[in-house]
Formats: C-alpha cells, structure tokens, sequence
C-alpha cells in the first residue's frame, strides 16, 4: 500500500508541475544562473525583445549561479539540452573549455569591448564588473582608498567577505590579494583576517548582513551602489577606489556543440552584444555593459567608480592554482 | 503478544522500508562513483580534514548539551503549568525556528544579539562600550542552540505528558517533595528520550552549514559538510565528496552508538487513562521558577523571531503574498511539504511495526536484531547523508529518462521525508510503544480487526502524536532549502528559494516580507501540530 501511495505521491507531485505541452516553431534553450531569469532580471525583457527577431522560443533554465550552471552541464554532458550557456565568469573558461562540450563560436564579436580587453573564440562577454569594497557612508566616513588601507585599517572597523570555496566574489578577493600581494599574499591575509567580521557562503548573505546594517563594509561590485541610486534614490551606500586597481568579474556566453540550430544559437549571440540586448543590462543584472547600448546609461551610473586599473588573471593560471591559492587562504585564516 | 500474521506483516513493512530507504541512498551513491569526473584530488584526508573534523564535533557535542541542558527545566516547567497563560501559543512558537529558512533564521539573530543588535545598544546604554561579538564559536552555538533547544524542550515535553495520570495522583498522595518528583517521575521519563533527542541534535549541529559559516567568523570555523559541498557543487570531484561523507557518517555513527549505550530504563506504566493533574508545584519558589524558565526560553525564543517579523512588516506584504511568484512558490511548497510530511509519517509507522514486531519475538535471532537494529540506525543516519549527494546521484541516475525538472519535485519531496524521518521517529515511536503496551492484551482480547482497532483505539490516542509528527515534517520541509538548490530551475520554486533569490538581486526587503510571511505559515502548521492540546490541559 505505501508503494501505491508512494507512486500517487509522485504522480500528483510530477502532474502539477509539468510545463505545458511545447509545439510550434524552434527552441532556443538558454542555461544560465537564477537571478538573471527573475521577476526584476534581464530574463524576460530579453525573452520578449528576442523573440520578436527570431521567430522562435527562447527558453530559459536558472540554476543557482555561474558554478552550478557548469557543474550542471558537467553531469549532463552531452546529453545537454542547452543551446547556450550564460553566465559563466572568465575564472571557469578554462573548465568549460575542458569538458569539450563547447564550440568556437566563429562570430566577429569585437562588439563586446571589456576593460582588459578580453576576447576569446567560444565565449562572448556580455556584461562586467569591477569587484569593490562597497561601504555605508553613515557610518564608515574615512573608507579605505586602496587595499593596502583595507588590510592595514583599523580592526574594529569590519567587513563581511565570501568564501572563496563556495562563491565567486570570493575567489575574485583572493585574486584579488594574490594580484596586488603576490607571494605575500598570506601576510596580508593574516591581517586582513581581524578586520574580517564573517565569512559567508555566497554573495547574498554578506550583502544581507550590510545592509542590516550588521557591518559596515561588504565585498560586492563597483555597480551595487547603482542600484541604491536608480531603486532606492539613496546614495549611502558607495564603493571604495581603490588605488591599485580592481579586479574584474566579466561575464560571458558560450554555444554547446550538441546545439541543434547553430544558425539560431549565433544569431542569439550576436543579439547579445547588440544594443537591444545591452540597454537591458545595466538596471535588470545591475552591472556594466559589455557593448555599446543605444542610450547613455542612466546618471547614477556616471557616480559610480571607475578603476584606474584592472586586474584579471588567465583562465588557465587561476585553473592551476586555485586549490592551492585556496589552500593558502585557508591556512591564513585559520591562524590564531 | 503480536500474533504470528501481525509479526509477519510487521517485518514486511519493515524490511520495505529499509530496502526502500537504503535503494534510494545506495543508487544516489553508485550513480556518483560510477561518474567519470576526471579530475579526482588524491590526497582526502589532509591536516585540513583532520582540523575541520575536529571542530564538527567540537561544536556539535557543545550545541548539543547546551541545547538539552537548557531544554530540561523549560520543559519540566511547561509540563507542571499545564495552565500557565499562554502556554500553547510557547509550545507552538517553538516549531517555528525549524520551518525558517536558516539564513533568515540566523539574521534575525543577528537583530538581537548582533553587533548592532538589541542587546549591544543595552550594553552600549549601560556605559559599556566594546561591543560584544558573537561571531565564532559562541555564535554557532547561539544559534544552534535557538534552533535547537525548542525542539527538545517539546520532545521532552511530549515524553513528560505521556506519564499516567496516576503517578501524580500518587505523588501527591504519598507527599513527594520536588526533589523525589523530579528523581522518581520525570527524570526517568526523561532519560529515556535524552539520548535519542541528543542524538538527533548532534545530527543537525554536526551537518551544520550556512549557520556555521556565516555566524563562524572565517573558516577556522567549517564543518565537514561545508568541505562536501564545495567538493561536489565547485570543484565537482564525487569521489572525494562520498568519501568525505562516508567520514562524515561513520563517525557520527560511532558517537550515536556511544549515546545508545546509555542504559534506558522502561517505564510506561499502566493507565486508566484519565485526564493528567498536576498537584506538585504549588509553592511559590516552585512557581517563579517555572515562571522565570518558561519567560527566559521564551524571550531567547522570540525576539529574533520579532526582529523578523519587524524587519518583514517594511515590506509591501499584500502585493508580495498576492504576486503570481509567491502564489506559485507557495503552492509548490506546500505539496511537496505535504508529500514529504505524509511519506515521513508512513515510513516511520513501517519501520516502527518492524521493530515492533522483533521486540515482540520471544527468540529473536541475530538475524532478527540485526534487521531491528539497522532499521533504527538507518532512521537516523539518513540525515547524515548530505542532500548535495543524494541530489546530483539522482540527477545523474534519472538524466537518460529525460527532463529531470519533471523528477524534481518527487526528489526533494523524497530528500525532505529522508531529512524529517528522524524528527517523525522520535515523535512517533515512543508515542506508539507507550500506547501498544498499554492497550495490546485488551485488543488481544477483544479480538478486534485491524481496521478497527486502528480505528476505534489507535487513532483516537494517537492522532495528536501523527498530527504533531506531521506538522514538524512539514515545517522542516518547508523551511528546507537544500534539496531544492539542486535541481533549482525555472519550474520549481519554492517559498525560500524565492526568498534567497530575492536576496540576490538585492531585494532585500522582500526577502523580508517573504521570510515573514513563512514564518506564519510555519505558524499556522504548528497550530495543527498542537491542536487537540487544549482538551489534554482540562479535565
């Protein structure tokens, strides 16, 4: 009896939330991470705007974030049933490349220009952003103006970081330090540490405990005060330039091989670093255009810092390193 | 005093359950190593894991005797002022913490005892000036010890209310003083469910995770889970994250046995069943410490809580709860906590007639005990087994049959019945062997059916227990958002994911609201789970 209501269980369960039945005209299916596909994200002005072009159905499918959508096509592999990945950033090409499910796209995509001049044959940018110490103006007033201050201010002065093993602005801090530090980066992470209140799992709950006003600083982007500006017409929260330079967090889409319209998977690329694609960026994702958009962007964005210098390390390198660099980081951190 | 077909039918669903549980863990697992990944980390058992280990069960063992040693005097309060005003609506917040989403949870915390939290701007008014941190390991056990003493004070409490009413009537008869009360009544009633209660929080602490690291202050501070995590979901090496909760399992195993060999006396006792009257505890030194131990777990229990709700009432609630997403996101979330809570419920009832059933046998074999034994082990070690592992086995396992977004909201049902069943046991199982011992000769002897015996004397006495069992399930399922992280797709969303999405686009007054709105929900739940109270409490 428990397996007849087990079966009824799983019945009802799968029933009611089974996706309409799908017919007419071509699929495009698009992997990405779950913010970009929400109520208030890109996803469905971008839906709306391609699909009047295309005559086709664009589908999304949000996982959690860039590092879930690569270990969700890992397990699929080439069984995959994505057109297109979006939203993996520079840090994990080199493992995507790695898994051969990938193909060199062949598009002119000089469109996308990013600082650093970034360009690669299968994946396009999209969008980026400068890592930043974003900080409460009322009640951090001198903030810190490079990260040598950052790591050498004063201790009861605190800021919520993430964990470079589960999330990737963490991993984009400890580039960061490895950048700018070198091989003393761990003395610069011993004192780094006292000012550390917390180290969260993921983005959101280091931004959370900020804006709670638990902590005075956060480890976010250059562009999170835009959206305080543009949504909350408040500009108390701001990002620290810093003098050495930030570390940029650039965001790119690639074709799958097993794609089975590559016409129609380029023409999305190419809609991509177009202008209709690109105005919809900066106030849905809240991050910098990787293209031209066909307006000036919205003032708030003209407030908002710009670096002097960006740092971005190989794909290949960061591939190589990152367990140790995280090794490292985590032996740093541990010391009393 | 089963008869021969009970006994057979008893350990029939038993073993049902237990090939069924063990299949659903064992595929997950072969699927996983069977995965050629290709980038396998040769070195497991590192300096790293030896430390990250050590403090699992560091804070483990810690949070746990925290959290019972904190629960005993609320609950033998709760258990002696069966009419202290407003004590329902206390046993009733203390499910909510489970049905929160533990990051909500853990800002609320945050409200209160945080940086900026009430309880600094006190010390800071009282001309105290350094601010008091709770981040590290003072703050995991905060926490763990919010989330968790509620749920042992009402484990206890149950136990406590299951003593015959005429243990009191003697009590006081004889002129029992508090001390013997407490040495010859509750403390065995209590004993006998202590180990299983601490069991199962030292389950939950050990496999801590967003808790422990956000409230651990750095990664000094990091479980064993955490290290699975990051091996499957960033650096996706399966061997290295089974291998890991293989450790994970085994030596939480070891520690729950050593609780089990704590010797458990047997004490249901015989009733007419009448209504229970407390006699004991009419001084007043007895009453202002009842008093003061009811307010004291109830003020840690509710200001965070109220720092929630007061963070929530910001928020545009009518638009959020009437906005297609939450509707949607609540409608998923409530079958899949309705399917989790009702197959939780079913597979206890299967694996307690199995070991009810090898009880029963005047010789039970090896064999017999073995079966008996695994059956109870398995109950409780399922929540040892991470959900990330379970999730993307299945992922692998059902990925060839197509569209796995249409297995999904079967799976995290599945994955949230596996993550409740050790509650449901420990609601359950001692309900229905007090209740077995007392009625089995008198069933025996009417001969009554199946059917109406289950009808006419089970469910009557035990449908507060099921309904109770049910609403924990459920609330747990609710509140979970694991399972549901892994197949997370457009299709299915359910209420904390769409709080955690909020978050991450900087909604965060949303979230808020969302996380408000739950916490009702969860409320509304526990009221079920603890109807039909109010008539134990009169005459």
């Amino acid at each position: 009896m428990r397996g007849t209501i087990l079966s009824i269980v799983a019945a009802a369960a799968a029933l009611s939330f089974s996706a309409p039945a799908e017919a007419q005209e071509k699929t495009l299916t698009v992997y990405t991470y779950e913010s970009f596909i929400s109520d208030w994200g890109p996803g469905p002005k971008v839906k709306e705007t391609f699909e009047k072009t295309c005559a086709c159905k664009l589908n999304f499918v949000g996982v959690a974030d860039g590092v879930a959508l690569l270990t969700r096509l890992k397990l699929e592999g080439k069984g995959t049933d994505a057109d297109i990945a979006l939203g993996l950033d520079t840090n994990l090409i080199s493992e995507a490349k790695a898994t051969g499910l990938f193909e060199p796209h062949g598009l002119d995509a000089s469109a996308a220009k990013v600082p650093g001049n970034y360009s690669d044959d299968t994946f396009i940018p999209y969008d980026y952003g400068h890592f930043a110490v974003v900080y409460d103006t009322q009640t951090m007033k001198n903030p810190p103006r490079s990260l040598k201050e950052l790591v050498n201010g004063d201790p009861a002065q605190k800021i919520a970081i993430e964990d470079p093993r589960t999330s990737t602005p963490g991993l984009g801090l400890l580039l960061w330090v490895k950048s700018v530090y070198g091989d003393k980066a761990p003395e610069a992470w011993a004192k780094l540490r006292k000012r550390v209140l917390t180290v969260t799992p993921g983005w959101s709950e280091a931004y959370g405990l900020f804006t709670k006003g638990e902590v005075p600083m956060v480890f976010s982007y250059t562009t999170s005060p835009a959206y305080h500006m543009v949504e909350e017409k408040t500009d108390r929260y701001q990002a620290a330039s810093f003098s050495e330079g930030h570390y940029i967090q650039i965001e790119v889409a690639g074709m799958l091989k097993g794609t089975g319209d590559k016409d129609l998977a380029k023409q999305f690329l190419k809609f991509m670093v177009s202008p209709a694609f690109q105005d919809i960026i900066p106030t849905t994702n809240w991050m910098m255009p990787a293209a031209n958009t066909s307006q000036p962007l919205p003032d708030a964005f003209n407030k908002l810092v710009q670096p002097s210098k960006t740092f971005l390390m190989g794909s290949d390198e960061v591939a190589r390193n990152r367990q140790a660099w995280i090794d490292e980081w985590l032996t740093a951190m541990s010391m009393n | 005093m089963l008869t021969r077909a009970e006994r057979r039918r008893g350990i029939g669903w038993g073993l049902l359950s237990l090939i069924g549980i063990g299949l659903f863990v064992g595929i997950a697992i072969v699927a996983l190593l069977s995965f050629d990944a290709g980038n396998t980390q040769s070195r497991l058992f590192t300096a790293y894991t030896g430390r990250i280990l050590r403090f699992t069960l560091l804070q483990a063992v810690l949070s746990t005797l925290l959290s019972v040693v904190f629960a005993l005097p609320v609950a033998l309060a709760l258990a002696r002022r069966p009419r202290f005003p407003g004590r329902v609506w206390v046993i009733r917040l203390m499910a909510l913490p489970m049905g929160l989403p533990v990051l909500i949870g853990a800002l609320g915390l945050i409200g209160i005892w945080g940086r900026q939290g009430v309880m600094n701007s006190l010390l800071l008014k009282l001309g105290l000036e350094q601010p008091v941190s709770i981040y590290g390991l003072s703050g995991i056990l905060l926490a763990h010890v919010f989330f968790n003493l509620p749920l042992a004070a009402r484990l206890l409490l149950a136990a406590l209310e299951r003593l015959p009413a005429e243990y009191w009537l003697l009590s006081s008869s004889l002129g029992m003083k508090p001390f013997s009360v407490f040495r010859f009544i509750e403390w065995p009633a209590a004993r006998r469910v202590i180990p299983g209660i601490a069991g199962l929080i030292f389950m939950l602490c050990a496999t801590s995770f967003t808790l422990v690291l956000v409230l651990g202050g750095g990664p000094a501070a990091t479980t064993l889970e955490v290290a699975i995590y990051q091996s499957l979901r960033f650096d996706f090496d399966p061997p290295r994250a089974i291998a890991l909760s293989l450790l994970q399992i085994g030596i939480t195993a070891l520690i729950l046995i050593a609780i089990s060999l704590f010797p458990a006396p047997d004490d249901s006792g015989i009733t007419a069943g009448r209504a229970t009257r407390r006699f004991d505890g009419r001084t007043w030194p007895a009453r202002l410490w009842d008093t003061c131990a009811i307010l004291l777990a109830t003020a840690f229990l509710v200001l965070p809580l109220a720092s929630i709700a007061a963070a929530g009432v910001h928020a545009n609630l009518w638009n959020l709860a009437t906005s297609p997403a939450f509707l949607r996101a609540a409608w998923t979330s409530f079958v899949i906590a309705l399917s989790a809570g009702l197959l939780a419920v079913l597979t206890s009832l299967a694996i307690i007639a199995g070991r009810g059933a090898v009880a029963d046998m005047k010789r039970a074999g090896g064999t017999a005990r073995t079966f008996s034994i695994s059956l109870g082990g398995m109950s409780s070690l399922v929540l040892l087994v991470p959900p990330v592992v379970l999730g993307t086995g299945w992922f692998l396992m059902l990925r060839p049959f197509g569209d796995v977004a249409r297995f999904a909201p079967a799976l995290v049902a599945i994955i949230n019945m596996l993550m409740a069943l050790p509650f449901v046991m420990r609601v359950l199982a001692p309900a229905l062997e007090t209740h077995r011992k007392r009625t089995a000769r008198l069933s025996a002897s009417l001969g009554l059916s199946d059917f109406s015996r289950a009808w006419r004397i089970d469910l009557p006495v035990l449908a507060k227990p099921l309904l109770t069992a049910l609403s924990f399930a459920m609330a747990l399922s609710l509140g979970d958002l694991g399972a549901v992280a892994l197949f997370g797709s457009s299709e299915l969303t359910t209420l904390p994911w769409l709080v955690y999405s909020r978050l991450s686009s900087y909604r965060t007054d949303d979230a808020d609201g969302l996380a408000l709105i739950l916490g009702i929900i969860c409320l509304a739940l526990t009221m079920i789970g603890t109807a039909g109270r109010r008539e134990a409490g009169h005459g």
